[in-house]
């Protein structure tokens, strides 16, 4: 059971995100693993316990996102391959997921590709789908559960619907792409720490996945942003006085007659 | 490429979604100001009935999909039927709802016609007879305007932000069988498990009720699930009260869960953290029940009670009962 896993870097849920100029400022943000690529991560070592093989990581980002990637080796994966060429950056999904199959193909030896469900950056929620669709792979999207049968030529997925779940067979190699609640991801070990920096760490530029550097990042990218704007902000809400059961009856009121959502 | 919107209608079980009229709604306006027509593709298995109703609620021509391979949604037969009509037909435009079915089929369809695509979109313009559309990026701290390089231009809609056009019982579509290459469907859906009896998914609910720390525990849910019910409503959690394992992960609503645009939140105990505010902040309005009179929450809340939830919510739960009863 060999898996690739993709990975990459996301400010902190936690941070404030500010804009000025028609960007997001970059100064004063805390950069972490982007979450679901945790559970994506988590469910690879699972089932490299259980099967043996190999867990490798693929990360698309710039030099900065480093330390992400040595947390990933510290939870356990064995090595890594950083696209951390300038070229690759400021791409948009269809760019990264080309980039990532150029890699993945490179690479080859794989039974699995975990992904997060999405990046909490750009909330594009769509590479992990298109590098099946490159890749010429199925998938299975927004997984809450996953079970691999023992040759590890198939597995069984449960994935978020509306109102429900889905199970879904598929054989494979698949991209399956990770849900919170798919598993609790592991912290990294002290022991797993001091072998990071141990692991095996390629960096690989455009032509090293046979790719030209203007097919890939913002110049090969489908889609544009043309600005950044702040969100509106919400008018200053009022906080309703008085004894509970009186306030309860105001809102109630104010929810029918002068909102009229009720 | 042409002048024509084509929205993907979305059904289940023979149902429209309601995304599908939401959909056909911004495609009339923006085929409008391009001199086109907006379409539908409609895929499953006979569901041809549904045509009639698309074409009430604007819909100039059905492309219909029937096959029993379409009867369950798969990824991989629905990408190949549309990439083929898409050829066909060859839309300007194709718009997608962002479901659980549209965010699974979009990225795929994009990439098989080599094209971009433009996520759970909030607003639609078009400048220099190309879209421009707005999205929500770190689950709403910020919004992007973004445009697509290469025809045709893929959206996904985020559901409950667009009106629902009024439908015209005197209009009809074109209904035109197109073939169904559904390929080898690799990935298959072989149960659909319901959630428990009468919840209702925080994704589609237009009201909600959600609970958060000030709960306390797994049994602190009981008041603001009775409102929920009152109410018609679907039950919201934090992450705090998620984290603490008091309620099942597809409650959350925040930024490492889902970004909910109901009518009404109703935040019970929840103190208001940025990744919880990034989700819900855009609800038309927001009620606020908190014991701290300092919590963010009280921010963004048009109206907020500074109160114990477990005095507040049974009180207005009374009272919505009273009021729904006249």
């Amino acid at each position: 059971m060999n898996s690739i896993v993709c990975l990459k870097e996301v400010p902190d849920t936690e941070t404030r995100i500010e804009v000025r100029g028609g960007k997001v400022v970059e100064e004063g943000i805390q950069y972490v693993v982007n979450p679901y690529d945790e559970f994506a991560l988590e469910e690879a070592l699972k089932w490299q316990e259980q099967l043996g093989g190999s867990v490798r990581l693929v990360c698309l980002g710039p030099e900065r996102a480093r330390e992400s990637v040595l947390k990933g080796l510290a939870m356990g994966a064995d090595e890594v391959y950083h696209l951390s060429d300038p070229a690759f950056l400021g791409g948009d999904a269809f760019a990264t997921a080309k980039a990532l199959a150029a890699a993945i193909t490179k690479l080859g030896g794989y039974d699995a590709i975990f992904c997060g469900k999405q990046g909490v950056d750009e909330d594009n929620a769509a590479v992990g789908i298109m590098l099946a669709e490159l890749l010429d792979l199925p998938h299975v999207s927004v997984v809450t559960r996953l079970e691999i049968a023992a040759d590890g030529t198939s597995a069984r997925a449960e994935r978020e619907i509306e109102g429900g779940r889905e199970v879904v067979e598929t054989p494979l190699p698949a991209v399956i792409t990770a849900q919170k609640g798919l598993n609790e991801p592991r912290y990294p070990s002290f022991r797993g720490i001091r072998q990071a920096r141990t692991k095996p760490y390629t960096l690989w530029g455009p032509g090293d996945v046979g790719l030209d550097a203007s097919a890939v990042g913002a110049a090969g990218a489908k889609l544009q942003v043309v600005e950044v704007v702040p969100p509106p902000e919400r008018p200053a809400g009022r906080v309703i006085p008085g004894e509970p059961a009186d306030a309860a009856k105001e809102v109630v009121r104010l929810l029918r007659q002068e909102a009229k959502v009720i | 490429m042409g002048n024509n919107v084509l929205i993907v209608a979305e059904q289940r079980g023979g149902v429209l979604k309601k995304v599908s009229f939401e959909l056909l709604g911004v495609g009339a306006r923006l085929a409008a100001r391009l001199g086109g027509q907006v379409e539908a593709a409609l895929l499953g298995s006979g569901a041809g009935g549904l045509a009639g109703t698309l074409g009430q609620y604007g819909a100039a021509k059905v492309y219909l999909a029937d096959d029993p391979a379409l009867g369950t949604y798969s990824s991989e037969g629905y990408a190949n039927t549309l990439a083929a009509l898409i050829r066909q037909a060859e839309p300007g435009i194709v718009l997608v709802g962002a479901t659980a079915l549209g965010k699974d089929l979009a990225p795929r369809l994009a990439a098989k016609l080599g094209v971009g695509l433009a996520s759970d979109c909030t607003g639609f313009d078009l400048e220099g007879g190309r879209l421009l559309v707005t999205r929500p990026i770190f689950a709403g701290k910020a919004l992007a305007k973004v445009k697509l390089v290469g025809d045709p231009q893929v959206a996904t809609v985020r559901p409950n932000v667009q009106p629902v056009p009024e439908p015209d019982p005197g209009k009809s579509a074109v209904v035109e069988a197109v073939p169904t290459p559904t390929g080898t469907v690799r990935a298959r859906v072989t149960e659909v498990v319901a959630a428990g009896a009468g919840e209702i998914d925080v994704a589609e609910a237009t009201v909600i009720v959600s609970g958060g720390r000030g709960v306390g525990g797994p049994e602190g849910f009981a008041p603001v699930s009775s409102l929920a019910k009152v109410l018609g409503a679907a039950v919201g959690a934090s992450r705090a009260a998620v984290d603490a394992g008091w309620i099942d992960h597809g409650h959350q609503v925040g930024q490492t869960g889902k970004t909910v645009t109901p009518n009404l939140y109703i935040a019970c105990g929840i103190s208001g953290a940025i990744q919880h505010l990034a989700g819900m902040k855009t609800s038309k309005v927001i009620v606020a029940v908190n014991k701290d009179p300092e919590a963010p929450i009280f921010k963004v809340a048009n109206y907020g009670i500074v109160a114990d939830l477990f005095v507040v919510v049974p009180l207005l739960e009374k009272e919505f009962r009273a009021l729904l009863a006249e």
